[in-house]
């Protein structure tokens, strides 16, 4: 009895060091990374919360949420605020309806369904600025919609001075960003066992509800990933809108990078970090919110 | 029969729909091969035309006079293409190093907060560049390298996407590789270099492509750390041309996009394969 006790001791002790030992080669062989990345992003971002609560970055006094307040009063922060908002409302939800009724046609016996597929994530490889002038002679005052338009007895719009600006903008980022959704219903597609579909076509089950209780239901962890993703890549389309159309833009294309980047210009950095951290916070609560809701999901399908 | 005519009606709206979306890269090429004057003639010269522009397929006159004058006439060009690939290929080297030594510790390894670690990772690599913009900035600011490659290309390698890439991919590949090598005697960098690095050859390869192209197409970061205009990589360069000099902007965007198409056709499987990995959970 007390030898084998020992012996577990023993092994206890062992399985102790060796999970001690690996903790350290662990931590070895994080140091680059972790150190570059505290360096470069942790350590600054913390430096920069306290920016946002000084009045100045040198020798500034504490005051508090000052900058905050100062910042939510701007009409310039709060037209971007909603204008960047709105944009992720708007075109998430279409970029998933229609990246996932994309996937569902393709994923079936096609011709040509590589080369279809290729064309779908092309715009993910090719270059912003490459394709900005193609966006500009089509939209410009003098454009070649405008052209076609004309020919046809309709009148002239200035598409990036108008509200319409925003529709021009949603399609740049449809045509950015369908092509990784689809790939990722796609992969989640080709998950879903064939003998719930056919389980179900021996029940009787039409296209619609086949859909409804079999495709969707077994995409939702897909979905759940593919809506993060769409989300951050509404926050990124102020890249191909910046290029299409400068630092100011039309209000209805004012989004909060923008104004980030002209507070940066302006060497206002009160309102540039107190700007970015509300940012952050929001799409971190946001984030969280959506984890938990996939959470909650995950353990009910168990 | 009627399966067969629902598939085609498929195929066709299928079809249009790709033909949308590669409608920008085909009118691209084919004007690249215009001459200068044809260009300003259809499109003017970048700010006001009279009438509207005439968006054309084929050029009237097949030319390679664009290319020439971007490749030997105007260094600016070379020396703007070489600024892009000096800043590119740091910060896809030194994050490949950095990310997969980083993803085998956060796989391979059981420690107290390693999923709270990865968490901060994840969180981070979700803010927009901007929310990070100041951060960088100040540390630039501190370590004297404000107006350097070094304040582009620092916090491009330490970026949290490889991190987190090559950890959906190393996640997947069971524990024991490692244990029997353990029990073997190999040491822990072998066990890196020789068994999981090899394995997670797919995962590296996507990595590398997403980082190339996601800098290949940096925008935000010259423009804020760079102010000198012979430092400025061609994304910058082309936003330019545009409007100076339209005559040459659609060779110079042939050119450009020209590696990303050879990574594409080359890699499109570890590619697809690599945004597949992103969506692995766990």
């Amino acid at each position: 009895m007390s030898s084998s006790g020992r012996e577990g001791k023993i092994i206890k002790q062992l399985t102790w060091n060796s999970r001690q030992k690996d903790t350290i080669i662990a931590l070895l062989f994080l140091v680059p990374s972790l150190a570059g990345f505290t360096i470069f992003y942790l350590l600054p971002f913390g430096a920069g919360f306290v920016y946002s609560l000084m009045d100045s970055p040198t020798q500034g006094s504490f005051v508090g949420l000052d900058n905050y307040r100062q910042l939510l009063q701007s009409a310039s922060f709060r037209q971007a605020a909603i204008n960047t908002g709105m944009f992720a409302l708007i075109s998430v939800p279409l970029v998933m309806t229609i990246s996932l009724a994309v996937s569902i046609m393709l994923n079936r016996v096609l011709p040509f369904r590589s080369w279809l597929r290729a064309a779908y994530v092309m715009p993910l490889v090719v270059p912003v600025a490459s394709i900005v002038l193609v966006w500009q002679l089509l939209f410009d005052r003098s454009g070649a919609v405008n052209a076609l338009l004309s020919a046809w007895g309709i009148s002239a719009t200035d598409w990036m001075n108008l509200s319409w600006a925003r529709v021009v903008v949603l399609l740049v980022f449809l045509w950015k960003t369908i092509g990784y959704n689809m790939i990722l219903f796609l992969a989640g597609l080709q998950n879903i066992p064939k003998e719930y579909y056919e389980a179900a076509s021996l029940d009787g089950a039409g296209a619609w509800r086949k859909f409804f209780s079999i495709t969707l239901v077994c995409l939702t962890p897909t979905s759940f990933f593919v809506l993060i993703m769409s989300i951050i890549s509404s926050f990124k389309i102020f890249r191909e809108t910046y290029l299409i159309a400068g630092d100011y833009p039309h209000e209805s294309i004012y989004f909060l990078q923008h104004y980030m980047n002209n507070m940066f210009q302006a060497l206002d950095y009160q309102k540039l970090t107190a700007a970015s951290f509300l940012m952050a916070a929001v799409i971190s609560v946001v984030v969280m919110i959506l984890f938990g809701f996939e959470r909650k999901f995950h353990n009910n399908t168990k | 029969m009627k399966a067969s005519i629902k598939s085609s009606i498929l195929f066709i709206v299928l079809l249009v729909f790709a033909m949308i979306m590669i409608f920008p890269l085909i009118i691209t090429v084919t004007n690249s091969f215009m001459t200068e004057s044809e260009i300003v003639f259809n499109y003017g010269m970048g700010k006001e035309i009279d009438g509207f522009v005439n968006l054309k397929w084929i050029p009237d006159l097949v030319s390679l006079e664009q290319f020439k004058a971007l490749l030997f006439d105007r260094m600016q060009f070379l020396i703007m293409f070489w600024n892009s690939l000096l800043l590119v290929l740091p910060i896809v080297l030194g994050q490949a190093a950095v990310a997969t030594m980083a993803a085998f510790a956060l796989s391979q390894f059981q420690f107290r907060g390693r999923d709270s670690l990865f968490f901060i990772y994840l969180m981070t690599m979700l803010m927009p560049f901007q929310v990070t913009l100041v951060p960088n900035y100040l540390a630039m600011d501190w370590l004297g390298l404000l107006n350097s490659r070094a304040s582009i290309i620092l916090p491009g390698i330490f970026s949290a996407f490889g991190v987190f890439l090559v950890r959906q991919f190393m996640i997947g590949i069971p524990h024991d590789y490692v244990e029997a090598a353990k029990i073997d005697g190999a040491g822990y960098w072998a066990i890196f270099y020789r068994i999981i690095l090899p394995m997670s050859r797919p995962g590296i390869a996507a990595l590398v492509i997403l980082v190339f192209v996601d800098n290949w197409n940096m925008v935000e970061q010259p423009l804020i750390f760079l102010q000198d205009a012979y430092q400025q990589p061609l994304s910058i360069f082309l936003s330019r041309i545009n409007e100076g000099e339209r005559g040459l902007a659609f060779a110079a965007a042939v050119l450009y996009m020209l590696p990303m198409l050879f990574v594409f056709l080359y890699a499109e499987n570890d590619l697809i394969e690599g945004i597949q990995l992103s969506g692995v959970k766990g």
